[in-house]
């Protein structure tokens, strides 16, 4: 029993190809207890970066600078009160937010932290991302038909059919990837014979490729890659409902769309979907273009030398935070009223500032290298989409779909044509 | 890859497709035989992955289950009638209709008992990292025809759907 | 118990195959009678390949046209529906009798 635990410390695989359930299963919590961390920051992101745009300050009050607040905001939706809407069909709306928990959960069984920092890794990794996403749009229309009412129904009818067109368009940007993934040349433009140039669907398999090819195929055939990037980018932001293509849950337009009946646990049920499905569709764009868990220049400065300047990213990050923490401190009234703030914001910056200096340290430094750099691409995206939901307006939805149908998909399969020429002729 | 319990996982993706078929031709609601019906996809999903038939399972739950599932709730909603209208659910040749089923049953079972030694016990183990480029060869190679018709019998289904659903021609 | 071999997958598709039969002949919303076709079509893709493991690729192949043709028939069957419940108001199958003498 022992050594079924610790043979597979000394494999080199993935869990989920030693055959290994225990390791699986460990794997499987950290990736579902880092998820529901991410989902809790990035609420609270999102609230003080949006209100930074708007030149305000944001959530304050509950911790210092709001860092409680997701907190607060959990134990508020907790303890509301679970409303059925009368008439409306019992068990549709009580599977409907655990479908689009349980598909945007799912993704993550494949998503690469690093070469072998993955649950596992499936033969047919892009394509099982990809189908399992799109089983969220079953909860969505599920939800919105439940509710029994017409709100809920419209903005469900809406969001799915959006969903749907979006999804073709990601499909073409990403078979134009993996297409990439099966050229043997070196460098953007493919000189030579430089690798082996099998094809694979498989994540990690795609990720290497960037590697063997000496170029993340975001610049591959530039501007062919940069196009397909485009659009998997304005793709995957429609495919989750997000701003500016959040009509269906527009609290202006149709008072919260397909979630307008649900309250309490079970729209926070909702909202946890949709962050992880945000950054399960980041990781893929992660993968896909940026090159995965590589550090920039993997292959034009290498050396000991440089692999020791990028290995001290993650504790320089995590000092600088630390930094800001502290500047915060300073900043902080000298009131008595803020004593707790101030404590509690100082505790936050030595907690952090310790997290830094363990990272500094070289076992742990060479061990945190994949996963911080794959985390901190993931993490540029996540600002990315806060961006774009402070500066855009919203679409109309006859734009959106004319958008998703007319001009995205054409621009692809002219991606994916050029892209396979390319590929036969260079 | 060793594969792991595969008497277990058979036995419960094979007892969730069945209960899930059972589920779709006996509840009243459509909507309650749509969820059935999109459980019983995945789990057939999972029994073609321990037929070592990945890239078949991953087209299954892209297709099956994330658009013509949808397919059918979109029209479920569209010609949800007003609840109060529930009918009885089974036609009125539900009889004839058992009979037969339950005939072509037992033809099944005669097959299956005469032709036993026939089935071979084999648990031929095919190469599982290169299925994708294997089936991709064989469509792009020997059933490049099909692959053609099929593509022009989609474009067929789209025209043919929209022209019956539109109010006027 | 035996090692779960090729003739376990064809009894899980032959019952997949009547309970689509018996859900055919007998249910009486057109949209569920839909549904157990496409049941009655998973059943013969397991099939198609539960055999390919033994016999090659060609199942697998064969399936994938399959799905995609269980696809093309669902659109084409739902827009015959819509078509018929927009002129009818009924999705009951009983009621399609107007060629009946």
């Amino acid at each position: 029993m022992l050594d079924y635990i610790t043979s597979y410390l000394s494999s080199n695989t993935t869990p989920g190809q030693a055959g290994n359930v225990f390791w699986a299963f460990v794997y499987i919590m950290i990736v579902f207890g880092g998820i529901s961390v991410a989902v809790m920051a990035m609420n609270w992101l999102e609230r003080k970066a949006l209100a930074h745009f708007q030149i305000r300050l944001g959530p304050m009050r509950v911790g210092p600078h709001g860092l409680l607040q997701p907190i607060a905001d959990a134990i508020k939706l907790m303890t509301k009160e679970d409303i059925i809407p009368a008439e409306a069909d019992k068990f549709v709306f009580w599977i409907a937010p655990l479908i689009i928990l349980c598909a945007s959960f799912a993704v993550y069984i494949v998503v690469p932290f690093g070469p072998t920092h993955a649950i596992t890794d499936l033969n047919i990794g892009i394509l099982f991302m990809l189908g399992v996403s799109s089983l969220s749009v079953l909860g969505i229309v599920m939800a919105g038909w439940a509710s029994n009412s017409h709100y809920p129904l419209i903005g469900a009818l809406r969001s799915s059919a959006q969903m749907v067109s979006y999804e073709v368009a990601m499909g073409m940007a990403v078979v134009s990837a993996v297409l990439m993934t099966s050229l043997h040349g070196l460098g953007p433009y493919g000189v030579g014979v430089g690798t082996s140039g099998t094809g694979t669907l498989s994540m990690i398999g795609i990720v290497q490729a960037q590697q063997e090819q000496h170029v993340w195929f975001l610049f591959k055939f530039f501007p062919l890659g940069f196009i397909a990037f485009g659009i998997f980018a304005i793709a995957m932001v429609a495919e989750t409902n997000r701003a500016p293509f959040d009509l269906p849950e527009a609290e202006s337009e149709l008072t919260a769309g397909f979630h307008t009946e649900y309250s309490g646990l079970r729209w926070s049920l909702f909202m946890l979907g949709e962050y992880a499905a945000m950054i399960a569709v980041s990781s893929i764009a992660v993968t896909l273009w940026l090159g995965g868990w590589y550090r920039p220049f993997p292959n034009a400065l290498t050396g000991e030398t440089w692999d020791l300047v990028f290995s001290l990213f993650p504790g320089l990050t995590f000092l600088g935070l630390a930094v800001i923490a502290l500047v915060g401190v300073r900043r902080m009234p000298k009131h008595p009223y803020f004593r707790v703030q101030t404590i509690g914001l100082a505790g936050f910056g030595a907690v952090l500032a310790f997290i830094g200096l363990i990272l500094f340290v070289p076992p742990v430094r060479d061990r945190i290298q994949d996963i911080f750099w794959f985390v901190a691409k993931v993490g540029g995206f996540m600002y990315l989409y806060i961006w774009y939901r402070a500066t855009f307006p919203r679409y109309r939805f006859d734009q959106l779909m004319k958008v998703g149908w007319k001009v995205l998909l054409p621009i692809g399969i002219g991606v994916l044509i050029l892209t396979a020429v390319l590929g036969v002729v260079l | 890859m060793q594969p792991v319990a595969t008497t277990f996982f058979f036995y419960f993706l094979s007892g969730l497709t069945l209960v899930s078929g059972v589920f779709v031709i006996t509840r009243k609601n459509p909507v309650h035989s749509a969820l059935a019906l999109i459980f019983g996809l995945l789990a057939q999903a999972g029994l073609y992955l321990m037929l070592y038939a990945p890239f078949v399972a991953g087209v299954q739950i892209i297709l099956y289950a994330g658009g013509i599932m949808v397919l059918f709730l979109f029209v479920i909603m569209l010609v949800n009638l007003e609840r109060s209208r529930r009918e009885e659910q089974f036609n009125n040749q539900w009889v004839i209709g058992l009979l037969a089923a339950v005939a072509l049953g037992v033809l099944f079972v005669i097959v299956y008992v005469k032709g036993k030694a026939l089935f071979p016990y084999r648990i031929a183990q095919p190469i599982e990292n290169s299925n994708t480029q294997q089936i991709g060869v064989m469509l792009y190679g020997q059933y490049m025809f099909a692959f053609e018709i099929a593509s022009l019998l989609l474009l067929v289904a789209i025209i043919g759907a929209v022209v019956m659903a539109k109010k006027r021609i | 118990m035996a090692p779960i071999g090729t003739l376990h997958y064809l009894v899980v598709a032959a019952a997949l195959f009547i309970l689509g039969v018996i859900g055919v002949l007998t249910r009486r919303n057109v949209v569920v009678i839909l549904m157990s076709i496409e049941l009655i079509l998973n059943a013969v893709n397991l099939n198609l390949v539960a055999f390919s493991r033994l016999w090659g690729l060609h199942g697998q192949v064969f399936a994938i046209f399959v799905i995609t043709d269980a696809a093309a028939e669902a659109a084409v069957g739902l827009g015959i529906l819509i078509a018929f419940f927009r002129n009818k108001e009924t999705v009951n199958v009983d009621e399609v009798d107007l060629l009946k003498w």
